[in-house]
């Protein structure tokens, strides 16, 4: 085998006697493992950086997926359907989420500031006790609708991945916005205030 | 010559290799199943949105499980998988689904194989074809030179 590779390279240092075809040789060779394992690493670089869970919802614009579900913190039931022309901010939560630690202030402050003007802020329970959830209620405090989500059936409805995710639901009863993980002030006004001015258009 | 023929052998028997788990991977589903297969079937086919990485029928999450009772609930409401299927990619897009819907870009994974394996091949007989050895009996003038000189050396050792 070494005796054929000998006999090729020195027919063609025959050829051209300086060893040019050799190199070039060499780094065509170079060339076709360096270029996959670059177009790899690329690859790897983009993909990698992207955060999985970062998905534009599919319902934007959609119809808000209707829902019934026991309230938590109080008697009865809370129906979407009874909120046709107002602002929902639907925001999933759990005890054990420490995002929704962090976003408790943000919307205990646009509850408190746009309940005067029809939105409603509706806390839904998701994977978590009924004990756990008052719990966390009692020690955050706040006073907007806690539901409970049996089955989490309007988690799956909602196309829910985790905890915490909000949704704003437009008058027209559509769902306006998402936003996974602990949602802001910022976010919160912008997209309510855009929903309300959607409302009065119509 | 004969190393070429074996080569062309393994490369035709890994084909057939390939073509027969194909077959056997395509057929396996069919029959009468119960309601518990057909809801592990649709799982199947759905990833957990809590885990990533597994299916809603392999999952042991809760929300996996309150999947799988939402599928039996609309199996036995008479819905059809293809239905279902459509109510989960409505809410989670088609990110739920483990492997993608054949159309579209969607596609690339399942051309790249087939475009890389067949490009491979081309390289490579390219590659042969070029190292052919010469037809036998023609030697180069230093191939020619390289003998002569050889047997000399053999002639006369040292």
């Amino acid at each position: 085998m070494s005796a054929g590779v000998d006999e090729t390279d020195e027919v063609r240092e025959a050829v051209e006697p300086d060893g040019r075809a050799r190199s070039r040789h060499r780094w065509r060779t170079v060339a076709f493992v360096l270029a996959p394992l670059v177009l790899f690493a690329l690859l790897l670089a983009t993909g990698l950086g992207r955060d999985p869970r970062e998905l534009p919802s599919e319902l934007i614009g959609q119809p808000a997926p209707t829902f019934s579900v026991p309230r938590l913190d109080a008697g009865g039931t809370i129906d979407l359907g009874d909120l046709h022309g107002q602002v929902v901010v639907v925001n999933f939560w759990a005890s054990w989420c420490v995002p929704c630690r962090e976003e408790h202030d943000a919307l205990a402050a646009a509850w408190d500031r746009y309940r005067e003007r029809g939105v409603v802020v509706l806390g839904v329970s998701f994977e978590d006790t009924r004990e756990a959830a008052l719990e966390f209620r009692d020690e955050l405090k706040g006073d907007w609708p806690l539901a409970d989500d049996p089955g989490s059936r309007t988690a799956i409805a909602y196309g829910v991945f985790g905890v915490p995710e909000t949704f704003v639901i437009a008058p027209d009863g559509t769902i306006a916005a998402k936003t996974t993980g602990a949602v802001t002030y910022e976010w919160l006004t912008d997209e309510i205030e855009g929903a309300l001015r959607a409302g009065n258009v119509e | 010559m004969s190393g070429r023929t074996s080569s062309f052998a393994v490369l035709a028997a890994a084909i057939a290799v390939v073509a027969l788990a194909a077959l056997m991977a395509s057929g396996g589903s069919g029959g009468h199943q119960t309601l518990d297969e057909r809801v592990h079937e649709i799982g199947a086919g759905l990833r957990c949105p809590v885990c990533l990485n597994l299916s809603v029928a392999d999952s042991p999450s809760k929300l996996a499980g309150e999947m799988r009772t939402e599928i039996e609930t609309q199996l036995r409401a008479g819905r059809s998988p293809e239905q279902i299927r459509a109510f989960f990619i409505d809410r989670y897009g088609e990110w739920i689904l483990l492997s993608p819907p054949r159309h579209g870009w969607n596609l690339l994974p399942w051309a790249v194989p087939i475009v890389g394996l067949v490009a491979g091949v081309a390289l490579w007989v390219a590659l042969v074809r070029r190292r052919a050895p010469r037809t036998a009996g023609e030697v180069t003038e230093t191939e020619h030179r390289r003998i002569e000189r050889e047997l000399a050396d053999l002639e006369e050792p040292g």
